[in-house]
């Protein structure tokens, strides 16, 4: 099989305003996202020869990336709309990176938006809410998606004896670093004890433990190694890509505790000849507190059952062994639905350029950036590096 | 019961159709391939083991375990507002599978991972009854 080490890399990376944002619909996001990662990649539309979206829950097309090119009056080669929840960001960069190295495009544009917040009626959010879980063995008794997330937090903390306060402590990390991005959305410090003492929604999670419901979309535009050194900024390379898929539904997952992280991981890590002691900075899943917990021990940066303590000591902090969603992640950054993870892809490359302001992590080399989608169902793992390597 | 209306109703499928007339029967069918003896749960035209199609129905002891549960605190709509709190949980059955229901007849509070269970049945209307479980001893 053909490595797909240092073979493309990231030359353009923006986001949209996030948090509330009325004046926009999710189309508009959409397209503004790519407006402003090719202004920040220096080149024309004219130059984008593949398109890659994921649909919007608030504003869906038929065909999205089709509808996006309209749009735009863009006119690709290669143009596809994917749909993996939360996984979706990072599938697409995976497809495209492969797209462009087997020579089917060279430039394409990834661009993704929602605007949850202000877009979707109550009607429309209690009926996706509704419609998450299986249609007749699920949905009938009433799971709210925290309820899904909370089945896997319960079996981590029955199993491995971790604590409400170890779940708490990464909204808290989350909050520290959102309140170093004048961006986010949520920036105003929290402690453990305010995520605890916030309203129970399913045990174990709290309020405070869920993320964001947010408007944002955000681009990147990606090209092959070879063309990467024309455009303004540093490139940042794809170093390694791997997927992993268990379930969809929950209540087949073959493991509560464990995930396809590992399988996900471990194929980012074969293909980029690296391993978790190598990774400067972490961006990981962060819809629920747990989710975060289980991806560092799948991904390697703990034995499993330790990412608790892990947390606890201070870690995933700016300063500790692997920072972790430095710009605040989807619990206190921006959580646009599906796109959500698109902001820890470009936070990665803000990171990777060394243009993170005062919440950069010095010398940053290696970032590993993580999306799930479903109910920890379909992984995708990236593994991004400011030089391509041999 | 009267049940409220806007509950998610399942939609029987050609190859569910069996397994919701068995709970209107008071019977909980899961699969056993007729090839290899695994069980399984959700029904499937093949057995996710050997891929055979001789995948039979077999009526479940309807015995279990809680795997894993959470009590929803807030509801997922309007329709499930007046059974809060209440329980999801993911059962294991004797048999192997595990499927996700509700555990009814006793305090949210009392329910605890490793607890025994079996099923009962919760009639929605002429046409559905939901199975449900509850502890045991």
């Amino acid at each position: 099989m053909n490595s797909l080490r240092g073979k493309v890399a990231i030359v353009g990376a923006a986001d949209t305003k996030v948090g509330r944002v009325p004046h926009f619909s999710a189309t508009q996001l959409c397209v503004d996202a790519a407006r402003r990662v090719l202004e920040d990649a220096g080149i024309s539309k004219e130059q984008v020869d593949g398109l890659v979206t994921g649909n919007s829950m608030v504003e869906p097309y038929m065909y999205h990336a089709e509808a996006i090119a309209e749009y735009l009056q863009i006119f690709p080669r290669y143009c596809v709309s994917i749909g993996a929840g939360g996984g979706t960001t990072f599938s697409a960069v995976h497809h495209a990176a492969a797209a462009i190295a087997n020579g089917v495009c060279e430039t394409v544009l990834i661009a993704m938006a929602d605007n949850l917040l202000t877009g979707f009626s109550r009607e429309q959010a209690m009926a996706t809410q509704s419609s998450v879980g299986h249609a007749q063995f699920e949905t009938p008794y009433g799971p709210t998606v925290p309820a899904l997330y909370a089945l896997i937090a319960q079996a981590h903390m029955a199993t491995y004896g971790t604590t409400p306060e170890q779940l708490a402590s990464i909204a808290v990390v989350c909050r520290k670093h959102a309140a170093l991005n004048p961006e986010a959305q949520k920036q105003e410090p929290i402690s453990v004890r305010d995520v605890l003492d916030s309203r129970m929604i399913a045990d174990p999670l709290h309020l405070l433990d869920c993320s964001l419901v947010s408007d944002g979309g955000a681009a990147i535009i990606l090209t092959s190694a070879e063309r990467a050194i024309d455009f303004p900024h540093h490139p940042i390379y794809l170093l390694g890509a791997g997927e992993g898929h268990g379930h969809e539904h929950i209540s087949q997952a073959h493991s509560l505790t464990t995930s396809a992280a590992v399988e996900s991981g471990r194929r980012a890590y074969a293909t980029a000849g690296l391993g978790p002691r190598d990774i400067d900075l972490a961006q990981l899943y962060d819809c629920f507190t747990p989710t975060v917990l289980i991806e560092l021990e799948d991904l390697g940066f703990c034995e499993k059952g330790e990412a608790g303590a892990f947390v606890e000591a201070g870690q995933i902090e700016l300063g500790g062994q692997l920072p972790v969603n430095t710009h605040g992640g989807m619990l206190s950054h921006c959580h646009s639905g599906n796109p959500g993870s698109m902001f820890a892809l470009t936070e990665s490359v803000k990171q990777l350029r060394h243009k993170a302001g005062n919440r950069q992590v010095a010398d940053a080399e290696i970032a590993l950036a993580h999306a799930q989608g479903g109910v920890m169902s379909s992984h995708a793992t990236l593994i991004l590096g400011r030089e391509a390597g041999e | 019961m009267t049940v409220p209306s806007g509950r998610n109703l399942p939609q029987p499928t050609p190859e569910t159709a069996a397994y919701w007339e068995g709970c209107r029967q008071g019977k909980l069918l899961i699969q056993r391939c007729d090839s290899c003896g695994h069980y399984q749960f959700y029904p499937r035209i093949l057995c996710t083991d050997c891929m055979s199609t001789q995948v039979e129905w077999i009526q479940a002891s309807g015995r279990g375990e809680v795997i894993s549960f959470t009590i929803v605190r807030h509801a997922v709509s309007e329709a499930y507002a007046a059974d809060v709190p209440y329980v999801i949980a993911l059962i294991k059955l004797d048999e192997g599978p595990t499927m996700m229901s509700n555990v009814i007849d006793c305090d949210p509070e009392h329910v605890r991972i490793g607890m025994p269970v079996e099923v009962v049945f919760e009639t929605w209307s002429e046409d559905f009854t939901v199975p449900k479980f509850s502890a045991r001893d």
